[in-house]
């Protein structure tokens, strides 16, 4: 068989890439579901296929068939554009994260800093949708995000720095390729400066990504569904992709840095399922959060990132800096 | 229909108090009924509060003009439909008052137990619903709202077997009650309300160990002694504010002195003491009901039985202001007789509606967020505030 | 104070009679109000207010009922007074009591009294465009209103 040629394959992998993520995608929604069903004692769906298997399949089909509603006075041209803009940034950060050695669309020497400043991009989308449904709780909903990412991104590039440095690279596979080998030389394993990174950077994903408790901007009791609220369909759809897609870009990120990405037991190609796994044990972790805690307040979310959050974070890096340091070149 | 080409233009300057008017209702998820508040909001913090009330209004006082003293009680149950039990109470008291009609011993403790069953029921789903204001239908407060919804089914379950509806009973008549309790139910409400009780300590585990909580509840919507009084928020809200004034223990109604419980004061007066009062609550109906089950005197249930016309019921000229502790607090009926079947004029002080009207007092200042869980914590139920 | 000081107080100063039964209440003429509800708040300790309301007795007009609490000694009292015939002004006790904003509002709802130095007095319970005052008894049960006319 010919080689296949590389800018063929250019093409190809984010293909697969593209599909396999909104795959886990609509399944994650279900593993949710049916997490919080566990959670609060209930079944959770159960009709649509045996033992609800195909409810998102059904989602996504009466998504599509519903009307899309564009509000009269809505700023016509940013309201349509905004899930667009929102999902790119979204699907975006899958780019560099390698599934196993050599299998990733883009393994380039910035992953990391791709990975963190395309994420931080979705903002925009957002700020579009919430301005240009031309709705009050839209609007509250976007001013609180732009605050909200703001104050959340800083913690988060911190804390995912700490691997960072650990490792002496920047590239995804040089981190994962570190924490080869044996279960200890996870990150997470790293003493104390692994585990307070670990921490905090479920914390400032729990913000980036708008889970209770910092969902402030969806904020269903008082701002109804937040930036969304005008959007339907298929439009809605699209948000909805973007903003799980996010949470398991975060997850894998949170699974390459701290867990030891494909690391595992067995034999080496099943490495990309180790992967997986690690990541939905973050994502489940996240879920757990969500469906146990009560939200809290625009100011106390400010106060918590820009009081604690960040010196924290900070200090921490400044720490790991001088523990490599030290640890390397030994002065 | 909005026409765009004439909408106004604001411009903003970012030097002036711009202020927004936010609509909170009448349609919106944590509006408990049809409320509509209209926030003047500054950035997030809310500046001024007009509250619009009546989408409910059914004219109860009105009806009550055109219904015989049979006939009304089951009417009543509508007011506050989260605690039917306790509106049928306010009114057959205030009949029974101004006739002078006798209750049996047996219909007086039936009553007792039926009204603190009915407060359990109803703080379980100001529970649930309120940690649903603040933790959101998609998040930890849904958690909270369906644990509490699943207690308060069994509650419901025991009304059912008693009276054969969930929500609205017509369980109390002029003179006594209407139904006995059928076999085996005593047993059943006896571990009823022993799971209840522990399952109880777990929200308040799960809640009070629980920062953020701590966080959105403590020196959130203060309500002063001074205020609380004169506005005359009545129940929990009014003991969270240091105000020890139980109507059980203050005028008993129903053998109420025949039983030993506490009432329990917070000096607070933030959400979470409204909150604590609430869950001391709790156990103190628990331990009345449990009371009221062991000494229940054998005897008839009603003074009036077998009532053949809807019109039988007459009581003489008269008035009286019946009032009974209601979960929400203080529900009266001032009812005025003039000799007839029907009564002459009839007022509810609905508890909710004097509760409701705190919000415009305390509310300023706070932030949005802050308007629901203030609201949550108030508990108004809106068949009661619109009645 | 007790309940006979408090009966007491009020005979001295308003100069009526105080009624005991069925429950205490004091009738006063419609220019006093006011200052009872002041008497009450400031001198009887009556600080928890109740409710407010009004009866409609036909031809010898209406009546507005209130009722203050002194939670403190457990005194419950009742303030009435008699606007007479044909009188549909009534000194607001909402100077006094903040709780009465809403209660009198009802009341100019239901029965059409306007009370003088209110905020804000406006309907409450129907729709601004309501006409007649539903329960005054002139107001028959069966009304028609728009848009069912």
């Amino acid at each position: 068989m010919a080689a296949i040629p590389a800018w063929l394959t250019l093409l190809i992998a984010p293909f697969i890439v593209l599909n396999v993520v909104i795959g886990l995608v609509t399944y994650v929604t279900l593993l949710e579901r049916k997490f919080a069903a566990r959670m609060q004692s209930r079944i959770g769906p159960y009709r649509v296929g045996p033992h609800g298997l195909l409810q998102p399949i059904a989602d996504a089909l009466k998504l599509m068939m519903k009307e899309d509603v564009v509000p009269t006075a809505a700023d016509r041209r940013i309201y349509n554009l905004a899930p667009i803009v929102f999902l790119i940034p979204c699907m975006l950060i899958f780019a560099t994260i390698p599934f196993a050695p050599g299998l990733g669309v883009a393994d380039v020497n910035i992953g990391i800093l791709f990975f963190l400043a395309v994420s931080a991009m979705e903002i925009v989308g957002l700020f579009m949708a919430g301005w240009g449904s031309n709705n009050k709780y839209a609007l509250l909903s976007a001013m609180r995000a732009v605050n909200q990412i703001i104050s959340y991104d800083l913690p988060f590039i911190f804390s995912a720095l700490v691997p960072v440095l650990l490792a002496g690279s920047l590239k995804m596979s040089d981190i994962a390729a570190v924490q080869q080998g044996s279960l200890l030389k996870w990150f997470i394993f790293y003493p104390v400066i692994g585990q307070l990174a670990f921490i905090m950077f479920i914390v400032s994903t729990l913000a980036a990504e708008n889970r209770v408790p910092f969902d402030i901007l969806e904020a269903e009791s008082e701002l109804v569904a937040g930036f969304r609220v005008e959007y339907s369909g298929m439009k809605f759809a699209l948000i909805q992709l973007g903003e799980y897609a996010h949470m398991i870009g975060s997850s894998f990120l949170g699974a390459l840095l701290f867990l030891g990405a494909w690391s595992g037991p067995g034999p080496e190609y099943l490495g990309p399922i180790w992967f997986l796994l690690k990541a939905m044990f973050i994502f489940l972790v996240v879920t757990w959060i969500r469906w146990s805690f009560v939200r809290i307040r625009v100011d106390q979310i400010l106060a918590l990132s820009w009081k604690a959050l960040l010196p924290a974070t900070l200090g921490l890096l400044i720490t790991t800096a001088v523990v490599v340091v030290w640890r390397t070149s030994g002065f | 229909m909005l026409d765009v080409n004439n909408t106004t233009r604001v411009e903003m300057d970012w030097s002036g108090p711009e202020r927004l008017q936010m609509n909170m209702g009448p349609q919106h998820p944590s509006a408990h009924g049809v409320f509509r508040a209209i926030l003047g909001l500054q950035g997030e913090t809310v500046v001024d509060v007009d509250a619009v009330i009546g989408y409910l209004h059914r004219c109860h006082e009105k009806l009550s003009e055109t219904l015989t003293y049979a006939q009304y009680p089951s009417i009543a149950s509508k007011t506050d439909y989260v605690a039917a039990m306790t509106s049928e109470f306010a009114y057959v008291l205030a009949a029974e008052e101004i006739g002078k009609f006798e209750v049996p011993k047996r219909a007086q403790y039936l009553r007792v137990i039926v009204a603190e069953l009915q407060r359990i029921a109803s703080h379980l789903l100001w529970l649930g619903t309120w940690c649903m204001d603040m933790g959101g239908a998609l998040g930890g407060g849904a958690t909270i709202f369906l644990y509490c919804i699943r207690e308060r089914e069994d509650i419901l379950d025991l009304f059912e077997s008693l009276v054969g509806a969930r929500l609205l009973y017509g369980f109390f008549q002029v003179g006594g009650v209407r139904y006995d309790i059928p076999d085996g139910w005593a047993e059943q409400c006896r571990s009823t309300i022993d799971r209840i009780n522990s399952r109880i300590d777990e929200y308040e585990q799960m809640l009070e160990d629980n920062a953020f909580f701590l966080a959105r509840t403590k020196g959130v919507g203060v309500v002063s002694r001074e205020l609380a009084q004169d506005v005359g928020i009545s129940g929990p809200l009014l003991r969270g504010s240091g105000i020890n004034w139980d109507l059980r223990r203050a005028v008993p109604y129903s053998s109420y002195q025949d039983f030993d419980f506490r009432v329990p004061v917070e000096t607070d007066g933030d959400c979470y003491a409204r909150y604590r009062v609430r869950m001391a609550e709790f156990r103190q109906a628990i331990s009345i009901t449990r009371q009221a089950l062991d000494k229940l005197p054998e005897g008839p249930i009603s003074s009036r039985p077998a009532l053949k016309s809807v019109a039988q019921i007459r009581i003489p000229k008269g008035e009286a202001y019946a009032r009974v502790e209601g979960p929400r607090g203080e529900v009266g009926t001032y009812m005025i007789s003039d000799g007839s079947a029907k009564p002459y004029r009839m007022k509810w002080r609905g508890a909710s509606f004097s509760n409701l009207a705190i919000l415009p007092h305390i509310i300023p200042g706070h932030k949005v967020a802050d308007v629901v869980a203030i609201m949550g914590s108030v508990d108004p139920v809106f068949g009661e505030v619109d009645r | 104070m007790t309940a006979d000081e408090t009966r007491a107080a009020l005979a001295s100063t308003f100069g009526v009679e105080v009624a005991s039964a069925p429950m205490m209440s004091v009738t006063v003429s419609p220019d006093r109000w006011e200052e009872l509800g002041r008497f009450a708040q400031e001198s009887l300790g009556c600080r928890f207010f109740s409710f407010l309301t009004a009866v409609d007795w036909k031809e010898q007009g209406l009546e507005v009922v209130a009722q203050v609490n002194n939670v403190d000694d457990n005194i419950a009292l009742m303030l009435k007074t008699r606007l007479g015939p044909g009188v549909t002004t009534c000194s607001s006790l909402t100077p006094v009591y903040r709780g009465a904003n809403w209660m009198e509002r009802e009341c100019f709802d239901m029965f059409g009294i306007r009370f003088e130095n209110h905020p804000d007095l406006r309907r409450i319970l129907l729709e601004d465009t309501w006409e007649g005052h539903p329960l005054l008894k002139s107001y028959a049960v069966d009304t028609p209103h728009p848009p069912y006319r």
